[in-house]
């Protein structure tokens, strides 16, 4: 059976910043990967990224010292 | 066959580019649409292109960069997006039908003034003129960096410092430059910046772009689908979703990060060197030909790669079909949607013959088109 986890989710202000991190993270391998915006953290379709919750500061830290703009930064429950 | 069309499309391309476009046609999804591998794998190639050409173009952030279906439809969106009813307009004789009609529709249907500032003979720009025209009161310049028609190139930095002290925006076509004369949006000081993708890019037809520098916002010609914050009523206000609705030709723009990668490889001082002197060369030769009169060299800046040129008084769509169909060489005959042009050089009823180089063409055939031009001016 599935069972959620505890994410954190960051979402993007346009899908350009969006594929920014994308283009980083297969260069730099960072944590996590890109999924569809969860419905609770915004309704529409759109990208996020997410990672494992305990794996937030790293990726947090990867995209300060890439430059990498985003928009929040969400902790969420999903599968 | 031997093709000096180049400034209608470039022919010969790289062959990354045609093999770059058929991965991309058998296998991207929707760019932006998606998480899914198909659609990042297309969202990452249009992701770099928009890298590459703000490298190219010296436009800093590549989210500035907007992809269009081609350098028309990127001046439309400017032209459109930036002009309000009333405003005060400027552009020069040298303007394609692409600046032109936008500017004229926006005089008929806004209440827009426009002034057009002349070239002389030689297809040189009145610089004085030009001064005198920008009245603090013009919203807007649109100007050509170079003639699609002589291959003139002006100076476009002179051109923005003027726009600058007047407190007017410029726009400018880049459709004949972008790929074979360096273009530094940041250093010069340029507002806007119109391309396409399928001329000296080497990218597909169907590609091209604007990029909009950093504080200037164009209201965007089209909205619709963005891929993101679809209940909301209005269309994103970021670049460079403002100016992408709808899907993108990432199979296109993919191709068009090829011919990119081609020009980075080998810098456009190599490659605009070497078209330059495709042209000297022809230029040089078709000059000593009795009856042969080369139009324009009234640049700043020297040519892009193009000659125009009229044999006698033969119609110029006759040379242009006397050296397709017996010499096998493609040229363009006509007017080449440049009018204004044409009544400034005084070749309105002739038309003119254009012949236009790319990196693929050798020193070979530039001869056999000087042999050519020579052969149809002897029984002209």
């Amino acid at each position: 059976m599935r069972r959620k986890t505890l994410k954190a989710v960051v979402t993007f202000a346009s899908a350009s910043d969006a594929m920014a991190v994308e283009a980083a993270a297969r260069e730099a391998g960072f944590p996590g990967r890109m999924i569809p915006i969860p419905s609770e953290i915004s309704a529409g379709c759109g990208l996020a990224w997410c990672v494992p919750a305990e794996e937030r500061d790293a990726l947090l830290g990867a995209l300060a010292s890439g430059g990498l703009a985003y928009e929040e930064v969400h902790e969420a429950e999903l599968y | 066959m031997i093709y000096f069309d180049n400034a209608a499309t470039t022919a010969a391309k790289p062959p990354a580019v045609a093999e770059t476009v058929a991965r991309a046609i058998n296998g991207f999804g929707g760019v932006g649409r998606g998480v899914h591998e198909a659609s990042l794998d297309a969202g990452l190639a249009v992701f770099h292109a928009r890298q590459q050409l703000a490298r190219l173009l010296g436009a800093g952030d590549p989210a500035r960069v907007a992809f269009a279906s081609n350098a028309t439809e990127a001046l439309n969106t400017a032209v459109n997006g930036l002009v309000r009813p009333g405003d005060a307009l400027v552009t020069t004789a040298a303007s394609h039908n692409s600046v032109l009609r936008p500017l004229y529709r926006a005089v008929d249907e806004r209440g827009c003034s426009l002034t057009v500032v002349p070239h002389d003979a030689r297809g040189a720009l009145d610089y004085d003129a030009f001064d005198a025209a920008l009245e603090p009161s013009v919203r807007l310049a649109v100007v050509t960096h170079a003639s699609n028609l002589t291959g003139d190139v002006y100076d476009i930095a002179r051109i923005a410092r003027i726009c600058r002290e007047r407190g007017a925006l410029l726009l400018v076509d880049a459709a004949q430059t972008a790929g074979v004369v360096p273009i530094d949006m940041g250093r010069d000081g340029l507002d806007l910046v119109a391309f396409t993708g399928h001329k000296s890019l080497y990218g597909p037809q169907g590609t091209g772009g604007l990029v909009v520098a950093e504080g200037v916002d164009v209201e965007p010609l089209k909205v619709g689908g963005s891929g993101t914050h679809s209940y909301n009523r209005r269309h994103p206000a970021r670049m460079p979703e403002r100016l992408e609705a709808g899907t993108l030709n990432a199979h296109g723009i993919a191709g068009l990060g090829a011919g990119l990668a081609y020009i980075e490889e080998r810098g456009v001082e190599e490659i605009g060197a070497r078209v330059r002197a495709l042209a000297e060369r022809f230029e040089r030769g078709v000059r000593g030909i009795e009856g042969v009169r080369v139009l324009g060299g009234g640049g700043d800046v020297g040519r892009c790669g193009i000659v125009a040129l009229n044999v006698g008084e033969l119609d110029s769509a006759a040379v242009g079909d006397a050296l397709n169909a017996e010499f096998g060489i493609c040229t363009r005959a006509g007017a080449h949607c440049a009018p204004l042009m044409h009544e400034a050089l005084g070749t309105q009823n002739q038309g003119a013959v254009r012949f236009s180089f790319s990196s693929f063409n050798t020193a070979d055939e530039v001869d056999a088109g000087i042999a050519a031009v020579a052969a149809i001016a002897q029984e002209a």
